[in-house]
């Protein structure tokens, strides 16, 4: 089996991962619900993995609040930053994990369009700008071509003009480097089984200071019980109920181990792999490929058509022939999909890691030839 | 075009992911040999994943699906 579907979710798990989770279900209790050592244990694990997150994004680690993935950390702070007499500066590439709550607060909303290859046009964000403008919301990383927005120009432009800026960083975080402060992020969401390494249930957003996001779920706290109102402050504001520490002791060993070891080999790796199979994928006439992937910065995500064949059925060809693990369909990205026109056909999507090989590519290659008429 | 011998299939779409899985510990409980595979483009459907089998299972395809709120039962060649 060889997995190229690193975008929907890393894979393999590395040890080290598995180990603190094993040894999270062994030792502790649950988080902030009591004052045992079983639960002190528990609440220390789910802070440290708080002041890893800080540390890979130079955020303020009490204000990194944890949800279950980046969907729920868009969604809390879209749905709890932005009314709907707003205006929103988003982009066709978004995903629908900022599509649909965007459309659910019946704001005013501006599409950034995309240039041939799959570029947001973010040069024209000054002139979307509108007196009821109140953000600037951006994915870092397609999740279908790979394209990379230059979010430190975006944040200083939110600067500028006194917006908020939302990033989706679930394609980048623990890929790019991302530093809230110097790129001015308002709220920058992640998912923590991607690029993070880690397992799936664990994401979060770190919020810069000075924003206060009306919460989406409030509840249990395990603090001021006989209040009526959820804490006003972070991160429990957007934390309500118990937080899922087992998983969050895995998100926390990788970070760690992420912070330790940097991310520019592991993204040199990835890229170098994505490159390979990109120049290979030119010397076949019958692909195409969407992206700008010679740019200077381009996540590992190579998405393809052949001629004008089904996406999915050549997905299902490459598993059951070839033991070869890639994506099809629509990525849930419908508007990029309308800007490249491949509605009905969708899109192959290769995602590499840093954990897959030269070889692997080679037989990828291989194996598409094989598929092509 | 890609290379690969086509057929006629029974497809059946859903319009959850949770009903696929449903309908694939149905069909593997009754022992049929399909399988789960992308929704091909000829059928749009709310959930991603189709069961695919084969045609002359008609029968006991439509038994699963008596307890199954399923999209579309139809034959396609792929």
């Amino acid at each position: 089996m060889i997995y190229l579907d690193n975008a929907a979710t890393s894979f393999p798990k590395p040890s080290f991962v598995k180990q603190a989770v094993i040894d999270a279900m062994d030792n502790i209790g649950s988080d902030g619900r009591g004052a045992h050592e079983m639960t002190l244990r528990a609440s220390r694990i789910v802070y440290s993995t708080r002041q890893n997150i800080a540390k890979l994004f130079n955020a303020d680690a009490m204000r990194v609040c944890f949800t279950l993935n980046a969907t729920m950390a868009l969604n809390t702070a879209i749905l709890g930053l932005i009314s709907k007499n707003d205006h929103v500066i988003t982009s066709v590439q978004e995903h629908n994990s900022v599509l649909r709550p965007l459309y659910k607060t019946g704001a005013d909303l501006t599409f950034l369009p995309i240039d041939e290859k799959g570029n947001v046009k973010i040069d024209m964000l000054k002139d979307s700008i509108k007196t009821n403008t109140k953000a600037v919301i951006l994915s870092h990383v397609s999740n279908v071509t790979g394209n990379v927005i230059d979010i430190k120009y975006v944040g200083q432009f939110c600067k500028q003009h006194n917006l908020y800026f939302i990033v989706d960083a679930a394609q980048s975080a623990g890929v790019f480097d991302i530093d809230m402060k110097e790129m001015n992020i308002s709220v920058l969401c992640f998912t923590g089984h991607k690029g993070l390494l880690g397992v799936q249930g664990t994401g979060g957003l770190c919020v810069a200071e000075n924003i206060e996001i009306n919460p989406l779920v409030v509840g249990g706290s395990g603090v001021h019980s006989f209040s009526e109102a959820h804490p006003k402050e972070y991160p429990t504001r957007l934390e309500a109920g118990t937080l899922n520490a087992h998983s969050l002791a895995g998100l926390n060993a990788s970070v760690q181990w992420l912070n330790e070891n940097g991310l520019a080999n592991l993204r040199e790796k990835e890229t170098n792999l994505a490159r390979l199979f990109y120049n290979e994928l030119c010397k076949i006439p019958q692909i195409k490929v969407y992206g700008d992937l010679l740019a200077k910065n381009h996540g590992a995500i190579v998405s393809i058509n052949i001629e004008d064949e089904d996406a999915g059925m050549i997905s299902d060809a490459l598993y059951e022939d070839f033991g070869i693990c890639t994506r099809a369909g629509a990525h849930c990205a419908p508007l990029i999909h309308k800007a490249f026109r491949t509605e009905k056909q969708g899109m192959v999507r290769f995602s590499f890691s840093h954990q897959n090989t030269e070889d692997e590519v080679i037989k990828t290659i291989e194996a598409i030839k094989q598929l092509v008429i | 075009m890609i290379k690969r011998n086509k057929k006629e299939w029974l497809i059946v779409t859903f319009h959850t992911t949770a009903a696929a899985f449903q309908m694939e510990s149905t069909a593997k409980n009754i022992g049929l040999k399909g399988r789960l595979i992308p929704v091909p483009r000829e059928i749009s459907a709310g959930c991603g994943l189709a069961w695919r089998d084969e045609k002359d299972k008609q029968d006991e395809i439509k038994k699963c699906l008596e307890n199954i709120e399923y999209e579309k039962l139809v034959l396609l060649t792929l």
